[in-house]
């Protein structure tokens, strides 16, 4: 069992300080990848794409394209024949012999400019043998589904992964726990529904951007808006045969990644033209139409749920059955089967439950990682049921969810034990902010009024020895420097990072920066800024090397004065004795060390602290129960609940109010903690109202802002409230785990259930929109 | 591809750019004058990121060619601060926190900053409808709202 931490908690820690990039953002002088300048050696790229979801490659014909004045390179899948992947290594860079998704890249050009380079596009002629395609992940992981990647037995693959060769199953993982079959008897009541979730896009307001200069040694440089610098440094270098020392990632502020700039996407794109172009850096900006179709988008997934309580509500079994669409290629995303698979029993304790969890290949563009991970997908339908059921066995959804939920100590569907949660207040805060139990009457005669709530659990879902690191150094000012090579998407990890090595060290926070961009030739390891383990994980490494700065001055200040360490401190960056009461500046000494007494001699030097933390419990699960003893880093959990109105006449639905709480282990920086709480919020509720990718024969048919909506200002509710609960991490910085994901987990149910409420009808799967909604109360008679 | 030369005060400071035809007011701003503050997120008019003030209107400064510029006066986010001063909507961002990635922060900026000019003291659902044309995918629009009530208050 987890200890309990009670260590007190220094300033700034729990502070809501203004973010650290705060400045620079509202005067424009933030950098980001596209405003990098590079003069007039700078080509740009564009890429002739497949215009089918599935088709062999007969011949591709550069001859015209190549011709055209301007035009400086030209490069096809024969010129790089290395596979590319996070977890599965299923893709080439550009295609070679299939294309498997409509935008799937067959031709890179790099011109002087995008004009011509896109004209260059048009003269690429490319012949297919058109195949059939795959549109449904149900049918893909049938035996009469086409092949999609006939060599996937040959793929290199982590060993957590299951790929099924010979079929479109790239991850097959199972829970067995328990007897699932025999139990259903023993249940007083039993819900069983099938959902569909749409894909989705991340759609970050800065779209994807890249830039790659090799130079005449082939050393690559790849400037670029990325969540992943050292991933991709990792993978672009063994695609293209090179050593990691020679790729070196640079990555200036990035506009929005919620998991569209994770790993690698369209970078190794610019970087396979840039060998080319050998000098002149390359420079592919997807336009906005691009990005709705070629980066990430969100896996689509068909669950089927059944669930059953005894009489009293106590939940028995769950049978869940996972069919997650992947898309064309399931690099990435084969782990998002695995992290609904270890989850699938929702934040809920039940005793027997039986998971099929499968990652199947369509022709649909590319499922990656997405803010949630899986789990707001899998919660979409997880959470209805258990309204459901709670309402069959005549129970208070609310009780029923506080009688069931995760508790400190639970054993979980992996068989661990559930580490310290504080997901039962977190319901409790959550449905009395919302007036749990109280209705009110809706603001109109034709509206009617509902209330849902909704629940979550999410574990940072990575390799088990995902690693991070920093470094922290001072100026003879007594600044304090703080290298990281986590990202700042946002989020604010950079204003957590000064506050926890301020508060580590010792110093004001005002006078900490971080050492950014982050580059990796200069800036510490980190594995990657997704999972919401940075806070956690990297905070670790920063508390780390500040600890072995502080050490190193405390060591030398000490032996100046005749003191011990022990009887020192620094406060506000000044060291201090509580013995002698001396004190001195933190200032030169930092750097220049301290003189011995009658000029002989000096000690000390310029001080530079080190750390890491790397989770070195997490073990393996059975590949035929998904059994373990620890299976993830540990569960952030938490609950949302809506108000909200549905017209009767337009099928328009209107937040009224919107209610989170979280158990973050320890809010670093408060008001930053409920800023990710209403901006997930707000994004789960454009999921779970607006957003759908409408695929028609494998075509993305909206890809713009006018026919892919999402929130606007207009849209948000007039009261979202957020409450933090704070149940510390054993392992995590002054208790802290993360919260940046998590906060769209639980919304899209949350509504649904509250639609459910005020007219009684429950749809397959999102966007709950207007005329959708309207049309079922036709069908069911609400309105006439 | 025909080049006009045109003049135009950029915060202040008045201009003199050579431009082709079909270049927007956006490419201008980043690409000849390195004002890379005023941000590209769709070129198509959609999105707010590019939101700069056109003779004291907003604008999508991607739907705007550069040549209908010509004796006109641009206020971009690197004109909003005076001489280490912030403008108090830049402030209010800052202390209330409606920045986070920051990408779409300059657009709005310039939209609430032309809605506060024109009403200094704008309801809720007039600061809502002013920015609405400016899409934020990180903060659920809250504390930028909160941000412009701030300076409202003044």
């Amino acid at each position: 069992m987890a200890k309990v931490v009670t260590q007190n908690i220094p300033s700034p820690i729990g502070e809501s300080k203004p973010r650290i990039d705060a400045r620079e953002k509202v005067t424009g002088a933030a950098i980001y990848a596209d405003d990098l300048q590079f003069g007039n050696a700078l080509l740009h790229a564009r890429i002739k794409r497949s215009p089918y979801p599935h088709a062999f490659i007969k011949k591709i014909d550069i001859t015209k394209a190549r011709a055209l004045p301007g035009v400086k390179a030209i490069v096809t899948g024969q010129d790089f024949p290395g596979y590319i992947g996070l977890y599965l290594q299923d893709r080439y860079i550009f295609c070679r012999d299939r294309v498997r998704y409509v935008g799937d890249p067959v031709a890179g050009v790099a011109a002087i400019s995008a004009e011509i380079a896109e004209k260059a596009l048009s003269l690429i002629q490319v012949e297919y043998e058109v195949l059939e395609p795959v549109l449904d992940p149900e049918f893909g992981a049938s035996p009469e589904a086409p092949l999609i990647h006939p060599d996937l037995g040959q793929y290199v693959v982590a060993n957590f992964i299951f790929p099924q060769p010979g079929t479109n199953i790239s991850n097959y993982f199972k829970i067995r726990k328990g007897d699932v079959t025999g139990t259903w008897k023993k249940c007083a009541a039993i819900v069983e529904r099938k959902y569909r979730i749409p894909h989705i896009q991340h759609v970050p307001i800065e779209p994807h951007v890249a830039i790659a200069r090799v130079d005449e040694t082939g050393e690559i440089t790849l400037w670029g808006s990325s969540q992943s610098p050292f991933a991709q440094r990792n993978l672009i270098a063994q695609s293209m045969g090179i050593s990691q020392s020679d790729m070196r990632v640079i990555a200036p502020f990035v506009g929005g990644g919620f998991g569209s700039k994770a790993g690698v996407s369209m970078e190794s794109l610019a970087v396979a033209i840039a060998t080319k172009v050998k000098g002149h850096p390359v420079k592919l900006l997807l336009t906005r139409e691009e990005e709705f179709f070629t980066a990430f988008v969100r896996q689509e997934l068909v669950a089927y749920f059944k669930m059953g309580c005894d009489e009293n509500g106590k939940l028995l079994a769950m049978e869940n059955k996972f069919y997650w669409g992947g898309g064309a290629y399931t690099e990435y995303g084969v782990n998002v089967t695995r992290a609904s698979g270890y989850s699938s029993s929702g934040p809920y304790e039940v005793p027997n439950v039986k998971t099929d969890s499968y990652c199947v290949y369509t022709n649909h563009p590319v499922g990656g990682p997405m803010r949630g991970f899986g789990m707001p997908e899998m919660h979409a339908g997880l959470e209805q049921c258990i309204d459901e059921l709670a309402l069959q066995i005549g129970m208070d959804v609310v009780e029923f969810r506080k009688l069931n939920c995760l508790k400190t100590g639970s054993i979980l569907v992996t068989g661990s034990k559930m580490h310290p949660t504080g997901l039962l207040q977190c319901v409790e805060k959550a449905a009395a902010a919302i007036g749990w139990g109280k209705k009110a009457p809706p603001s109109a005669p034709n509206k009617r009024r509902g209330k849902g709530i909704a629940l979550m659990w999410k574990a940072p879902a990575m390799p088990p020895n995902a690693g991070s690191s920093a470094w922290v150094e001072l100026a003879e000012d007594g600044t304090l420097n703080v290298g990281v090579g986590g990202q700042e998407l946002g989020q604010g990890v950079f204003t957590v990072a000064a506050q926890m090595a301020a508060a580590a060290l010792g110093v004001p926070y005002e006078s900490v920066r971080v050492a950014t961009p982050v580059d990796t030739r200069y800036s510490p390891y980190e594995w990657q800024t997704v999972a919401s383990r940075l806070t956690w994980s990297m905070g670790n490494a920063i508390v780390s090397a500040a600890k072995d700065a502080r050490r190193q001055i405390l060591e030398m200040v000490a032996e100046a004065w005749g003191e011990t360490p022990e009887d020192l401190d620094i406060v506000n960056g000044v060291v201090v004795s509580f013995k002698s009461e001396k004190e001195i500046s933190l200032k030169n000494l930092v750097i220049y060390g301290l003189p011995k007494p009658d000029d002989q001699g000096w000690r000390g030097g310029p001080v530079i602290g080190r750390g890491n933390f790397m989770p070195t419990y997490v073990t393996g699960l059975d590949p035929k129960t998904g059994q373990g003893e620890r299976a993830v880093v540990h569960y952030t959990t938490g609950a949302q609940a809506v108000e909200l109105e549905v017209d009767l006449e337009t099928g328009c639905i209107e937040i009224i109010k919107g209610v989170s709480a979280f158990d973050v282990g320890k809010a670093i920086n408060p008001e930053m903690v409920k800023a990710q709480m209403e901006g997930g919020f707000v994004q789960g509720m454009s999921s779970a109202l607006f957003e759908r990718l409408q695929l028609k024969d494998g075509v993305v048919q909206n890809p713009s802002f006018v026919d892919y909506r999402i929130a606007t200002s207009a849209d948000i509710p007039m009261d979202l409230q957020a409450f933090i609960v704070e149940m510390p991490q054993d392992d995590g910085p002054w208790g802290a785990r993360g919260i940046g994901e998590h906060s769209m987990v639980p919304t899209i149910p949350a509504i649904a259930n509250a639609i459910c409420d005020a007219i009684g009808l429950r749809f397959e799967g999102p966007p709950f929109t207007a005329e959708k909604v309207y049309l079922a109360m036709l069908d069911a008679g609400i309105v006439k | 591809m025909a080049f006009h030369k045109i003049s135009v005060t950029i915060n202040g400071e008045l201009e003199q750019v050579a431009v082709p035809s079909n270049m927007t007011l956006m490419r201008m701003l980043r690409e000849s004058l390195a004002l890379t503050g005023t941000k590209n997120g769709c070129s198509a008019g959609e999105c707010g990121a590019c939101t700069a003030l056109l003779n004291g209107e907003p604008v999508n400064s991607c739907m705007v060619l550069a040549v209908e510029c010509d004796g006109a006066e641009i206020i971009t986010v690197e004109g909003l601060a005076g001489d280490k001063q912030l403008d108090p909507i830049q402030e209010a961002m800052i202390q209330e926190g409606g920045v986070q990635c920051g990408f779409c922060t300059p657009g709005v900026l310039i939209s609430s900053y032309a809605l506060l000019k024109r009403n200094p003291h704008p309801s809720e659902n007039e600061i809502r409808e002013a920015l609405v044309g400016n899409l934020c995918r990180c903060t659920g629009y809250v504390r930028i709202i909160e941000s412009v009530k701030a300076v409202a208050r003044r």
